[in-house]
């Protein structure tokens, strides 16, 4: 059981359904869909079998200045958009040299990416091989390091108590969280800003998704295409967004009269040793992680009301999560799947899922999961389809699984 | 450039590059003023710089020059000497 508690102040993301926290969470609580036909020239060029992206409502060359996006890679660009929207929901002000909110050293960040920044490392290639190395950038490697985003909101914000940049597939934003609540529990910093970023949707991220056949092709009906737990699914679909969360110490929090949306309360995590992109058939790794987050949370699964569920809409991937959450819970937990509006944000997943899965708490409220229309009959639980559904919750987990065998469970509290 | 640029032109050239790459506004780029010191330009974009005057003024600048040229009055002269 955890010895400090871990509260969030503070939550920020740009996404496929809206530029901020706001117009996400009221898209999918209105139901709205972020899945749209891509319609980029490479996608004809290749031939490729998936035509479907989830790309950000708001572009971030509507947010950030001209020369500070010519300096970040898109995935850069989004970690310190979303760190921004946080940093001030927190009730913190923009560091300067003579005033810092939170004493810099006593400040972290965690944030991952499942990729980093792969455009930028093609792009530049490309300019190589056809222009020479005078046309290379001297920002390339700074853009393309999967710690950059990380990195580049720890210069923004003014924070030296460490930053770390957690690479595990598609539950690097849940991990950032996770390291985040160890930071604090261990006493290495009062705040920290924590979650994931991923833009990567490119022609090669999605030839090879492609090729391992995890994509759906649903190509002329974009707005179905994401089906989590329905019996008609047949893949993911990319998207691309990032979510930040101040996670902070409850005393200090409370000590500057912070608003608190609620506890990260325990984090789980595990790893398959199976298969790379296979979840483990027994389900045994995603069992014990979200056993592990109830545990330190100090709670017992009868506690938990609600799973906000990874939920990729992979056929064997979501049959494999709704049994391990079974196992570990028991049938009384009421899910929902967010990838059936966001598509999915991969890096970025398990952070923006946070943040519902915490407004899920904050506001009685859990979204549904769209396109849910014949529930596959191996999914047993209660899934949450139609019209979001009011319900007094204390304790919910948000679940986030990645290639690698990766299993992060976090264990979120009411205040 | 088919005529040596004047010295006014290099300046003009080179406040555009520098408002291209660093964002700073070109009438803050006067001979006077330290890349570094006044115009906070790291060394990464001074290496975006160097190349964008290369090619815009057709002269070569080797990394040993570049490492001497620390105001915008020491570039245009560069340039205008070797260009």
């Amino acid at each position: 059981m955890s010895t400090v508690d871990v509260v969030v102040t503070g939550m920020g993301a740009t996404t496929p359904l809206g530029g901020d926290v706001t117009s996400t969470w009221d898209a999918l609580l209105a139901g709205k869909n972020g899945i749209r036909a891509n319609d980029a020239e490479w996608v004809s060029k290749f031939d490729l079998p998936t035509r479907l992206a989830a790309p950000l409502a708001v572009e971030p060359s509507e947010v950030l200045p001209r020369v500070q996006l010519r300096r970040l890679d898109r995935c850069e660009q989004i970690a310190i958009i979303a760190a921004r929207e946080a940093w001030a929901d927190a009730g913190f002000e923009r560091p300067t040299e003579e005033h810092q909110s939170v004493e810099p050293e006593r400040l972290g960040v965690a944030i991952g990416t499942g990729i980093g920044g792969p455009v930028t490392l093609l792009d530049q290639d490309d300019l190589l091989e056809n222009h020479g190395l005078r046309k290379v950038s001297p920002l390339t490697v700074p853009m393309l390091m999967p710690n950059g985003p990380a990195a580049h909101v720890s210069i923004d914000l003014m924070a030296r108590a460490g930053v770390h940049s957690p690479a595990s597939a598609c539950a690097s934003g849940a991990e950032g969280l996770a390291t985040a609540w160890q930071m604090i529990q261990t006493g290495r910093a009062d705040v920290v800003v924590a979650g994931g970023a991923e833009a990567c949707i490119h022609q090669i991220t999605v030839a090879g998704f492609a090729q391992s056949r995890t994509l759906s092709l649903r190509n002329d009906e974009p707005e179905r295409a994401s089906r989590p737990f329905d019996v008609d699914r047949d893949g993911f679909v990319l998207g691309e967004g990032a979510g930040v969360l101040v996670l902070e110490r409850e005393d200090h929090a409370r000590a500057r009269g912070a608003r608190i949306y609620g506890r990260l309360a325990g984090t789980g995590i595990t790893s398959d040793a199976y298969h790379i992109t296979g979840n483990h058939p027994e389900g045994i790794g995603q069992i014990n992680a979200i056993t592990q987050a109830i545990r330190t949370a100090g709670l017992s699964p009868t506690d938990i009301g609600h799973v906000n569920a990874h939920a990729t809409s992979t056929v064997v991937g979501d049959i494999g999560e709704a049994v391990a959450i079974s196992k570990a819970i028991g049938e009384h937990v009421v899910l929902t799947a967010p990838k059936s509006a966001l598509g999915h944000l991969v890096g970025g997943a398990g952070a923006v899922e946070s943040i519902a899965t915490l407004l899920s708490i904050y506001h009685g409220i859990i979204p549904a999961t769209r396109n849910l229309e014949n529930q596959d009959p191996k999914v047993t639980l209660d899934v949450v389809a139609g019209e979001p559904r009011k319900l007094e919750l204390t304790a919910a987990v948000n679940d986030s699984f990645g290639f690698g065998g990766h299993n992060v469970a976090l264990a979120f509290t009411a205040a | 450039m088919a005529e040596k640029p004047t010295e006014e032109q290099i300046l003009a050239g080179l406040a555009e590059i520098v408002e291209e790459v660093a964002g700073v506004e070109s009438d803050e780029v006067t001979a006077d003023k330290s890349f570094v010191d006044d115009l906070d330009i790291d060394s990464l974009s001074m290496v975006e710089i160097a190349v964008q005057a290369e090619d815009r003024f057709e002269v070569k600048i080797p990394d040993a020059e570049l490492a001497n040229l620390k105001t915008v009055g020491d570039a245009v002269s560069y340039v205008a000497k070797n260009a």
